[in-house]
């Protein structure tokens, strides 16, 4: 079919690009930008391991196609850290060991970052809602639950340093 | 450098391979991207068992992007079409003839990327005879079955016939016995189904005369040696390289059809390959777990000790014997199915059939069908407790294996290292609250509330093993580590395991910061490339630490040796009078005068005796001398949803003893994962076919993995008994929980409907299993 | 797995959707949240030719009252209905619903007006939508049809959706005062289609008795269901536990589940029953609530 051409804003840097219709958002990411921080898990939507950040809401880029994308704005693993600065999801991974072999873990880190977006102090049962789109086969989600505590305590305590104009 | 933390043995360090992980930056294979690469995909079998009666691809070979579509009749020209198998069965690489499972291979498709690749599979015309599928070992062992193999020279679908114990001796307390309690048990199959599928990046450089090999690979030095074998290449131009691995458990131990497929294709084409499984190819065609019938009997005395146990096993390995266990053991370390419990004499008998299913009999995050024989175990004892109307925690401190029995001689020849099972259990009852939970249950029920209260105390058996019983295709199960210590006293760590998630590249390097008094930090570890690393069996059966981790130790402790000699010339004192001492040689008695390892390192370099060979490095191929036997003590507390029978989980409880523990916050890591296997294995996951042989089971849709809505809060809790003959005390622990979690959910739901007269339910517990069970028993909302 | 090959349109009104649906007939299929359609595409048990992808048409996103009617534009996604105040207030079985569709990130695409469109009984809205008499909004060539409900549901993936026509909107009754639903799933795991689920509303007068009673099942038959016998049942009378029994079991009895992974057909019937009946009791109480 006719490749058509799109424009997408990814990770902050604008890229233009002639696709196949078909092609799918995280193949787009992955085989056209090279951007592999992305994971493939499953056909299904079930596995949530290709999640990314489309205008801001986290959703999974293998059930996205390319062409849909147009014009919009993704945020991919790959964009999170700011200028040497891990963001406090990646953080919390680290610190409090909320991976293992690390397959899920970009996609769980996008759906976690998104969660504090919206929640900045979720309970347990609300992370563990959150992230119940996205499949982890190593850690037992326990220390993914920790990590994305103590992001938010991060976050939080980002921003009253901030409020308090320190 | 010598200020900083040494962060050896028992600190919580934060994994040193997390920072490329947490940025993305991790390379999977299907990251590995080369120029010219094409791809491949796989043509595969609508039917269980068929004649193929003609393959058309002229189709396919037609459409944009389709460089070749490789069939069986091409590899048989190449002496390719079959392969072997780690049991030293001989697989199909891709047909000639027939197909023998659903799925199965049929040809593979060379395209210019995935998605020209995926249209050319449907192109591909193949004309199929169906045969009569062969679904369960019973039906394949009736005398008119259809042969799956027609060709070996056995005509039958019995593949073999394994014993263990004392028959004699068994056959005599059984029936001298006062008491005798049977269960038929059925384990289904299953999928280790890690987030990662399989595949590779196979590439061939003509000039070089060299072939790379990118593959997901528990195992990547046997794996080299295999390649080796089935192409004829010699071994030093073959480089296997396991990069990052999402997730093994298992899976990635056997040699797919899709690596061969995708090396023929490299070798000639002279381009690079790339093949990834989707994850229906995953779950449908890959090596499976389990699929264990099991009738199991246990003897004991009226007032509840056990005396004998008594196992037959038929064990359903598909079309080919695929499975990944050591040569001498074709049903793995069932045998260890007597326990923590100690009796008198024990028998076992596994028959391996063949049926018209997927190959394989790998393990599930288990070493070597230890959680069919922990599963077999736990809920015997549970049986024979409800049979004597015992409390299952007292019949277990009745029954277990003494602490001053150590080393104990098991009835089926297994020589335990170390243990001490009543602290264990007395632990775990007393951090759960058991007696409350038993006065709450009395109440519940009183109220016709169904809460049930399952516990497990398993033995596992990891580590394997020593040369003298454990080899694969005949290459002994030793492991290796070579390390070398640089002037500065930065070191570089190369090991024969493979992490897939493991965090090797933090407690390996721990475990030289300990023996060396090297800062963790200046410590890397390096694996899974097989022209670097020394040659090695692989990570799974929980052996990496009881073997790499030993060689690593060992290696270390020979650095050390010589480093003495340096001190000794530095410090100008005879090496007799130099103690090792808080990671420093010190003079006895002037511990102020001491050489660190940074400081001798240099002088390794710069400034060593006369006579002594320069630099500072060693190597070690450990042999163990034994496996070693980790354990613990699971309680689980459930509740039934009599509306439903949904069975929720309220509390579980771990307790786990690896012995020493290298990074405890790794190994609460793997608690937390094995628990949730287990968990799933024990309620979710099953590898489901219709009459036809079709797998219904082939998508994340109807495998159902857990989320974190279904998977409870883990509680974690250790106790410690080192391995009296491993060099750390280590013992291995990643398997332990996935082995131990399920016998202790069953328990707990059969115990939860004990008092209706349920004695045992057959894994996965599903909410429709337990509901039919609460109707007949007229408790159903 | 690969999706075939399609042509794509990104449509800018809903004229525009039509004009091409009439152009295109049956090659072509309407891209809403994409969350069932490509996946299916990517089995190649859909292989449209055409893509006319409706998610960049303005102003059909709405969550608002008018005249007494609930109206949900086609392009609400699941996140934001159960993200709506509104909707958490005044429509709790709406809420319910939403919330345990597919898994949160699914919800963050998928449409409300695509989950209906689908006419998969396995979905989860349809039941809702069947014990809220809802109206389903359509526009085609010939202009804008409203189709009740009861109407809508034809057969396994079948609606009354013309193959040029549009969905555009759901109208959902105002709830009277002394009214209250639920909707309540059982699931295998988070992601799963209901083994049974049932969505339940009911209208109260002041003393007590139900006047208006809706029950709509999940996967338990070839296509939607609503439990019209268990419905009629609870008219007129007091709402006791026994009724609610009575009802549920005639709710049960209505169900022509298939026996597959989930379980067999006379389990699902029982869940069925466990199902309505919970949902009876929830709608029950929001409805006394309510007063």
């Amino acid at each position: 079919m006719e490749p058509l051409p799109i424009q997408v804003t990814v990770n902050g840097r604008t890229y233009s690009a002639e696709v196949e219709p078909r092609l799918l958002l995280v193949h787009f990411l992955r085989e056209v930008l090279n951007l592999t921080g992305t994971h493939i898990g499953c056909d299904t939507t079930s596995c949530g391991a290709c999640t990314v950040l489309w205008n801001g809401r986290p959703v999974k880029s293998c059930t996205v196609l390319a062409v849909q994308v147009d014009g919009g704005e993704i945020l991919t693993v790959e964009g999170l850290e700011g200028e040497g600065q891990l963001h406090p999801v990646q953080e919390g991974f680290w610190e409090e060991h909320g991976l293992q072999c690390g397959f899920c873990t970009p996609g769980m880190m996008m759906t976690a970052v998104a969660l504090l977006n919206e929640n900045p102090d979720p309970t347990e049962e609300e992370i563990r809602k959150a992230i119940s789109g996205n499949l982890c086969r190593c850690t037992g989600y326990v220390n993914i639950v920790k990590a994305i505590q103590y992001a938010a305590r991060k976050m939080r305590e980002g921003m009253s340093v901030h409020a308090g104009g320190v | 450098m010598a200020a900083r933390a040494v962060h050896g043995i028992g600190v919580p360090v934060k994994r040193k391979e997390d920072p490329r992980f947490i940025r993305g930056k991790g390379t999977y294979v299907d990251d590995i991207k080369l120029p010219g690469m094409l791809v491949m995909d796989i043509v595969r079998s609508p039917y269980a068992h068929a004649r193929i009666k003609r393959i058309d691809v002229s189709k396919a070979l037609a459409m944009p992007g389709v460089i070749d579509v490789i069939t069986g009749e091409e590899l048989a020209k190449a002496n390719l079409a079959w392969m072997p198998t780690l049991m030293g069965d001989r697989q199909m690489v891709l047909p000639t003839d027939r197909v023998v499972y659903y799925a199965q291979e049929v040809a593979a498709v060379i395209a210019t990327d995935r998605y020209r690749a995926a249209d050319a599979v449907l192109a591909v015309e193949v004309e199929y005879e169906p045969l009569p599928p062969v679904l369960n070992p019973f039906d394949a062992l009736k005398p008119d079955a259809p042969l799956v193999r027609p060709d070996r020279e056995q005509k039958s679908n019995h593949i073999w016939h394994w014993e263990a114990g004392d028959k004699e001796k068994t056959d005599r307390i059984f029936h001298e016995a006062e008491v005798v309690v049977a269960q038929d048990l059925y384990i289904p199959r299953i999928h280790v189904a890690s987030i990662e599928t399989c595949g590779c990046v196979a590439n061939y450089d003509p000039v070089t005369d060299k072939l790379t090999i990118w593959m997901t690979s528990q195992a990547p030095h046997a794996h080299r040696t295999v390649f080796s074998l089935v192409t004829g290449i010699p071994e030093h131009k073959i480089r296997i390289i396991s990069p990052d691995i999402g997730g093994g458990f298992g899976g990635k131990v056997p040699v797919y059809p899709g690596y061969v497929i995708a090396t023929y294709a490299t070798l000639k084409h002279k381009k690079p390959i790339k093949w990834i499984e989707d994850r229906s190819e995953n779950l449908q065609a890959d090596s499976f777990a389990r699929d264990y019938h099991i009738h199991a009997e246990l003897a004991a005395t009226r007032d509840g000790k056990i005396r004998g146990l008594r196992v037959r096993v038929v064990a359903d390995h598909g079309a080919f014997d695929a499975a990944a266990n050591p040569s001498r053991f074709p049903a793995g370390l069932f045998s260890v199915c007597t326990g923590s419990y100690d009796m008198q004499a024990a028998h076992i008998q596994v028959d391996g059939v063949y049926t018209t299913k997927p190959p394989g009999g790998v393990a599930y995050r288990c070493s070597f069908r230890v959680t069919e024989a922990v599963h077999t175990i736990e809920r015997m004892v549970d049986i024979l407790a409800d049979e004597l109307g015992m409390d299952p925690a007292e019949i277990r401190f009745k029954n277990f294996v003494q602490p001053h029995q150590f080393p104990y001689k098991s009835p089926t020849g297994w020589e335990y290292d170390s243990g001490n099972y009543p602290a264990a259990l007395q632990k775990a009852l007393e951090t759960i609250g058991y007696q409350e939970l038993r006065r709450e249950q009395a109440e519940r029920r009183a109220r016709g509330e169904l809460m049930g209260i399952g516990i497990s105390t398993f033995t596992e058996i990891v580590g394997a093993g020593p040369s003298h019983t454990f080899d694969i295709l005949g290459i002994k199960m030793f492991d290796s580590a070579e390390i070398r210590v640089h002037p500065t006293g930065a070191v570089i760590v190369r090991i024969g395991v493979q992490t897939q998630g493991q965090g090797h590249e933090t407690t390996f390097a721990q475990i030289v910061a300990e023996e060396l008094g090297i800062p963790v930090e200046y410590i890397t570890v390096e694996h899974g490339d097989t022209d670097t690393a020394p040659y090695g069996l692989g990570t799974y059966a929980s052996r990496s630490t009881p073997t790499a981790g030993a060689a690593t130790a060992v290696a270390a402790r020979k650095i050390r040796e010589k480093a003495r000699l340096i001190a000794a010339h530095l410090l100008e004192v005879s090496p007799d009078d130099l103690e090792w001492k808080d990671y420093a040689f010190r003079v006895k008695g002037a511990p102020d005068r001491h050489k660190t390892m940074q400081e001798i390192a240099f002088a390794a370099y710069t400034n060593f005796p006369l006579g002594l060979e320069p630099g500072l490095e060693a190597e070690c191929y450990y042999d163990p001398p034994n496996l070693t036997f980790p354990f613990g003590a699971y309680v689980c507390v459930v509740d039934i949803d009599r509306g439903t029978g949904q069975v929720k989980i309220r509390e579980f409880l771990a307790v786990d003893d690896c012995g020493t523990i290298i990074n405890p916050m790794i190994v609460e890591g793997q608690i937390h994962g094995g628990l949730t296997m287990g968990m799933a294995a024990a309620l979710l996951e099953e590898i489901v076919y219709d009459e036809n042989g079709t797998m219904l089971t082939g998508t994340f849709m109807d495998y159902l993995l857990p989320t974190a809505v279904e998977t409870p809060h883990w509680k974690t809790a250790k106790t410690i008994t080192p391995s009296p003959h491993h060099p750390l005390g280590a013992k291995g622990v990643g398997e332990s929980p996935t082995i131990g979690a399920p016998p202790a959910l069953v328990n707990a739901v059969v115990d939860a409907l004990s008092h209706l007269g349920v004695r045992h339910i057959d894994i996965p517990i599903t909410p429709a299993k337990v509901y039919r069970i609460l109707q007949e028993k007229g408790v159903a909302e | 797995m690969i999706p075939g090959p399609v042509r794509y349109r990104r449509v800018r009104s809903v004229d525009e959707a039509v004009v091409l649906l009439s152009q295109l007939g049956t090659d072509a299929k309407v891209l809403s949240g994409g969350q069932s359609l490509i996946p299916m595409m990517k089995f190649r048990l859909a292989e449209p030719s055409y893509l006319i992808d409706i998610n960049a048409i303005p102003g059909l996103d709405f969550i608002e009252e008018r005249g007494g009617v609930l109206c949900l534009g086609a392009l609400v996604r699941e996140s934001t209905l159960e993200r709506s105040m509104l909707v958490r207030q005044r429509y709790p079985i709406l809420h319910d619903t939403a919330e345990v569709i597919a898994d949160p990130l699914v919800r963050n695409l998928a449409t409300v007006g695509g989950n209906l469109a689908h006419g998969d009984p396995a979905n989860d809205h349809p039941a809702t939508m069947l014990a809220l008499r809802a109206q389903v909004v359509a526009r085609g060539p010939n202009g804008e049809r409203s189709i009740p409900i009861d109407d809508f549901f034809v057969d396994t993936f079948v609606t009354a959706l013309q193959p040029d026509e549009l969905l555009t909107e759901i109208r959902i009754p105002v709830p009277p005062p002394r009214s209250g639903g639920a909707y309540v799933k059982f699931e295998r795991k988070v992601g799963d289609y209901a083994i049974a689920a049932a969505g339940v509303f009911l209208v109260l007068d002041e003393a007590g008795r139900i006047t208006q009673a809706g029950i709509g099942l999940t996967n338990l038959s070839y296509k939607p269901l609503r439990a019209v016998d268990a419905e009629r049942a609870l008219l007129g009378q007091y709402a006791s536990d026994e009724l609610l029994r009575y009802a549920a079991e005639l709710a049960a009895q209505a169900t022509d589940p298939v026996s597959d992974l989930r379980g067999p057909a006379d389990y699902k019937r029982a869940v069925a029953r466990t199902m309505t009946l919970r949902a009876l009791r929830r709608a029950l109480e929001r409805a006394q609530a309510n007063a």
